[in-house]
């Protein structure tokens, strides 16, 4: 049952990257490369009309894992208290400036609107990627020092950083060098994502320069992809000892394997949806191979006195599982079928489309 | 360890409330908006359509907004109040997790095809994703107040050694007698807010002479959808919840009533008095007798325990607080019955349209329902006090172990500061839907 929550939780999750994804990546494309009005309001509008419906995703996330996985969420969301309300913060700066954009005449309003949606986004693609680096990392489980534990052995809490930057002390912060290198790779992955969408979504004049963006920016992917999986062995030891136990999880790398390769032939791609989806397959690739990397591991523990929080030992009853089994498959069919209905009716180019809100 | 749990529940009180400004308008505004859309179908008048269109924008705006907000607060039970989490999470998880679940999804698909799929999808289809849109904002009243319900009145589960409360009974939280009560009352009193918008802006747009045909219907149906939730608040589901409250949590009543010694001839409702915590009594007392015995039990000389029948620890922790919430809840309600009945009445009487005064009455009254929805909750949530889970689990013991002070305190400004440049936006925008009016944009 465990098992089960674990997988509908991460598939939510990996939803939400994938569908928030694109208007985060937006965003970063938007910041770099949107030089004229008339792409800029484009580029904000394809954002604009779907980021309040993706958000719903990651509610839905939280509530899952609230139910499922209870000292989990209790944990982590106390242990990395600062980062993820500076995330909140984010979310909402970001929704601000992309909402208050269309209301005002005049350029030099705009503007500024402009780059509160734009650095948000980058921001929160960052700090997507530097918490999935704290997760494969692990934290001091009870803020052990000198073998004494401050709490009890699920809880910690951590610093924005510590002053050494480094992944390998006993009591690292959020942000480290190995952190940073994930957030990169998070802000990488999503403003490629994000120029596919805007290629596919919208007729705007950039459109045929942001292949050639893709094309780069896939380099520099392939680099810190690689650079990332040497020092990931420094990091988390135990990082490959699943792929080779279990060698059917491979899938996972390979899925990801598939859209790094492929992305590289992105300007011979004649349909825009395929290179999209190829983008899709890297953010699905890049969170499934770190959580099976780790499983059934949820948050490693970096010192010897507390073990590793897992799904076995912050899960809430069976009873209660099970219950919410029942009503959750009711739920989540529900939710494909909203979602069928409205991406039919909201396919295609968004240029002409009102823009309601 | 004190000051960690004031900015713990001074940052969740500030954050709900803000929150709370958009659910509530919403969720009324939506059955109004199901209404005109009916309307609209049976008699194929325009103006209909153009006036759900119209709070469907209105909507939009507050449902964005409530999102935004809304994600902090399912945030909160973990980043501020982990312990609470840790121990209850396998039961208002529960309810939390469908709210998501079957409520969200729901809400924000139709939303999106209600406000642009008209044409495709023809009127039929078009009122029907508005009837989704309402269901969705209900069934997540629903959710919510289920999860409020167990923290007021725990019932369907089983308490570990090691404190942990674990599910036992699923259908329990959902037939929990404190629920349909507090949902049906927290429902109705959000009609009266989006009843009491839509009837400002009518008077607006009457007063300035501007969209006044529109100007009448919104009017016109506000008053109507305003007397009777207001009445229906009042009766029977306040009452209904008020005598909840004396069962379940007979110090809470006491001390949101204001009694503060026990009467054996009956107890009396006091209209007006400031409690004075130093001499246990209330300064400036206006009340009249025996009517709170006959209310609550219908006799007249039966005794309720007043505040000196409970140990402490057992009474609310802030009990001036509690009880002005409490009275400026009722005072506002009854105010709201009287206005709105008075411009039925003139309604009736076809001289509303012209009666300034009411007109300006009911304008300036837009705030008010606001006030007196977020004033019962305080209600609610400073009567379960000093608990989180009421007779269970304290409130100083649902906190987060690991957060300091400080790091509260820091989170708090930022809200603080984040809060008001988002109710700047959200003013602004609204602002400028009422001001375009309700008339079609010309392509």
């Amino acid at each position: 049952m465990e098992i089960f929550w674990y997988i509908a939780i991460g598939i939510v999750l990996t939803v939400f990257f994938i569908l928030d994804g694109y208007d985060f990546g937006a965003g970063i494309i938007h910041l770099f490369f949107a030089k004229e009005e008339k792409d800029k309001e484009v580029i904000t509008k394809s954002a604009g009309l779907f980021w309040d419906s993706n958000e719903v995703w990651l509610v839905a996330a939280g509530g899952m894992l609230f139910m499922a996985f209870p000292t989990f969420y209790a944990s982590v969301f106390s242990g990395f208290y600062l980062p993820l309300i500076i995330v909140l913060w984010l979310i909402i700066f970001r929704a601000i400036g992309l909402e208050f954009r269309g209301q005002f005449k005049y350029q030099m309003w705009k503007d500024i609107w402009d780059k509160s949606f734009g650095v948000s986004s980058l921001l929160l693609a960052l700090f997507f990627g530097i918490a999935l680096g704290n997760i494969v990392r692990g934290v001091n489980l009870g803020s052990v020092e000198n073998g004494v534990s401050a709490h009890e052995g699920h809880y910690f809490f951590l610093p924005l950083w510590d002053s050494s930057f480094s992944p390998l002390t006993d009591h690292p912060g959020v942000i480290d060098w190995f952190t940073i290198i994930i957030g990169l790779i998070a802000v990488v992955t999503l403003a490629i994502h994000g120029a596919n969408w805007i290629i596919l979504k919208t007729n705007s004049s950039i459109n045929k320069k942001l292949k050639g963006v893709i094309f780069k920016l896939n380099i520099a992917l392939a680099a810190l992809t690689i650079f990332s999986l040497v020092v990931w062995q420094n990091v988390n030891s135990n990082s490959l000892d699943n792929f080779i136990h279990k060698p059917y999880l491979m899938l996972f790398p390979i899925i990801y394997l598939t859209g790094l390769i492929g992305l590289f032939f992105v300007k011979k791609i004649k349909k825009n949806s395929h290179a999209f989806l190829l983008s899709t397959l890297l953010i699905l690739g890049g969170i499934t191979s770190s959580l099976a990397s780790l499983f059934p591991v949820i948050l490693p523990s970096i010192n010897n006195k507390h073990e590793d929080l897992t799904i076995y030992n912050t899960s809430a009853s069976e009873y209660g599982l099970s219950v919410a089994l029942i009503w959750g498959i009711i739920g989540f069919a529900l939710i494909v079928v909203y979602f069928i209905i409205q991406k039919r009716l909201m396919s295609g180019k968004i240029d002409n489309m009102d823009y309601g809100h | 360890m004190e000051d960690m749990i004031f900015y713990d529940r001074l940052q969740f009180a500030f954050t709900i409330t803000f929150h709370y400004i958009f659910p509530q308008l919403t969720m009324g505004l939506s059955l109004m908006i199901v209404y005109f859309k009916w309307k609209y179908l049976r008699n194929k008048i325009e103006k209909y359509n153009n006036a759900a269109k119209f709070f469907m924008k209105i909507f939009a705006i507050n449902f964005t907004m409530g999102v935004v907000t809304g994600i902090p607060m399912e945030f909160q039970f973990g980043t501020n109040w982990a312990k609470f989490s840790e121990l209850t999470g396998g039961i208002i998880g529960q309810t939390l997790a469908m709210e998501g679940m079957f409520s969200f999804f729901l809400e924000s698909s139709f939303l999106a095809l209600f406000i642009f799929g008209e044409k495709l999808m023809g009127q039929k289809l078009h009122f029907l994703t508005g009837f989704l849109v309402f269901l969705g904002s209900w069934a997540s009243g629903w959710f919510i107040l289920a999860t409020n319900a167990w923290m007021q009145h725990p019932v369907g589960y089983e308490i570990l050694d090691n404190g942990k409360f674990v599910l036992d009974n699923f259908s329990e939280l959902f037939t929990n007698p404190w629920l349909l009560p507090a949902f049906l009352h927290n429902q109705m009193a959000s009609v009266v807010t989006s009843a009491f918008v839509m009837a400002s802006i009518g008077a607006f747009y009457i007063l300035r002479d501007k969209h006044s045909e529109y100007g009448r219907l919104f009017l016109k149906t506000g008053v109507v959808f305003g007397l009777i939730s207001s009445v229906l608040v009042a009766f029977p589901t306040g009452d209904w919840n008020a005598k909840n409250v004396a069962k379940h949590q007979p110090g809470a009543f006491a001390a949101m009533e204001g009694i503060f010694e026990t009467e054996d001839a009956g107890a009396e409702i006091v209209l007006i008095g400031q409690p004075n915590m130093v001499k246990k009594k209330l300064d400036n007392k206006i009340a009249v007798p025996n009517i709170l015995s006959f209310l609550t039990y219908q006799e007249w000389h039966k005794q309720i325990p007043g505040m000196d029948q409970f140990e402490e620890e057992e009474l609310p922790d802030n009990i001036p607080a509690l009880y002005y919430s409490y009275h400026i809840m009722v005072g506002l309600g009854t105010i709201f019955i009287g206005v709105m009945a008075l411009a039925l009445f003139f309604l009736w009487r076809k001289k509303l349209y012209n009666m300034k005064s009411l007109l300006w009455t009911i304008m300036f009254l837009v705030p008010f329902p606001y006030i007196a929805n977020i004033t019962g909750w305080y209600t609610a949530e400073l009567g379960r006090q000093p608990y989180l889970v009421y007779g269970l689990l304290k409130t100083s013991d649902g906190i987060s172990p690991t957060v300091s002070s400080g790091n509260t305190l820091f989170t708090l400004l930022g809200f603080v500061a984040l809060y008001m440049l988002l109710g700047l936006l959200f003013l602004v925008l609204v602002g400028k839907t009422i001001n375009h009016g309700p008339t079609p944009q010309k392509h």
